[in-house]
């Protein structure tokens, strides 16, 4: 699935450069809320450059699993930690600050010399089987034990996820009669459940 | 003209540094894990344009890609509730007040 050149070009400028806004927003903007949203549009052009890089699968896949889950599970994170709150200011921030942007430009210097440096040794053939089927035979014959490793994960990060989120709950009666002996000292929370502005 | 490598290399390289940028300037914890997530993409789209323009006949760096993928979704589950845990702990998202291990 080659598309015509121009076309090629065009759509990979636009896509990028609509990354690059949107992933400055993400870090730049005030708004946590505008900066989630602005992740999910990181997220769409992520998957039409893969559509670029003749990766089909993987594009349906990055939007199921980022667009999806990641970002909506942020988006949750979001709301359940909703504090409007001004932050302290540290003093030296905009020295942090720009000490971390150099950093950063001189990494991206490093980076850049190096990609336009190295000979890269590009394959010109072209090859038109089906990404699906060939991610499949890696899947299921060189590939098979982090397949299923990656399963075993999954599921050990659903379970540390459930058990880390849990609100720790003191049952009502015991609560009445030894306040003292169970109440942490940051955990004083009404047990009906709602969350409350202290 | 054609799309060459170094364009998605260098494209990589913008968002990886972008996202190193947020990793450590941004104050809400939120934002922090957003900003991963623009470090995992980047390295994500380095192995996908090295899967097409190096390795076009079998495709591991879309494998690599997927389990990437794959493990970032396990890890932002498993961030957004450590986050959510010291936010009930600490009544705060500010990264500046999570300084308990600090000595």
């Amino acid at each position: 699935m080659n598309l015509a050149e121009d076309v090629q070009l065009i759509s990979f400028g636009l896509l990028g450069v609509l990354m690059i806004a949107a992933a400055l927003g993400v870090v730049l903007l005030d708004q946590i809320v505008y900066s989630a949203f602005l992740l999910g549009g990181v997220f769409l052009c992520m998957s039409g450059l893969y559509v670029l890089l003749n990766a089909d699968f993987v594009a349906a896949a990055q939007i199921l699993v980022y667009v999806g889950a990641v970002n909506v599970l942020i988006l949750f994170a979001i709301m359940l930690v909703n504090k409007q709150e001004t932050f302290k200011p540290v003093g030296n921030r905009w020295l942090r600050q720009g000490a971390t942007a150099l950093v950063c430009v001189g990494l991206f210097a490093l980076l850049s010399t190096m990609v336009l440096a190295t000979p890269w040794v590009v394959d010109t053939t072209v090859v038109l089987t089906s990404t699906v089927v060939q991610i499949g035979k890696h899947f299921f014959s060189d590939y098979l034990l982090p397949f299923e490793l990656a399963s075993v994960l999954l599921l050990m990060a659903m379970v540390g996820a459930i058990i880390l989120a849990r609100r720790d709950f003191i049952p009502e009666k015991m609560a009445t009669d030894t306040q003292d002996a169970l109440t942490l000292p940051e955990r004083p929370r009404e047990l009906t459940g709602t969350v409350s502005d202290r | 003209m054609q799309l060459q490598l170094e364009f998605f290399l260098l494209l990589a390289a913008a968002l990886f540094c972008i996202g190193i940028y947020g990793l450590v300037t941004s104050r809400n914890v939120v934002r922090v894990l957003m900003s991963v997530e623009l470090l995992l993409n980047a390295v994500n789209l380095n192995l996908m344009s090295f899967s097409n323009f190096l390795d076009p006949e079998g495709i591991k760096g879309q494998v690599f890609s997927i389990f990437v993928i794959t493990v970032a979704a396990a890890e932002a589950a498993v961030g957004l509730a450590i986050i959510l845990a010291i936010y009930r702990n600490r009544d705060t998202v500010d990264m500046e007040q999570f300084n308990l291990l600090k000595w």
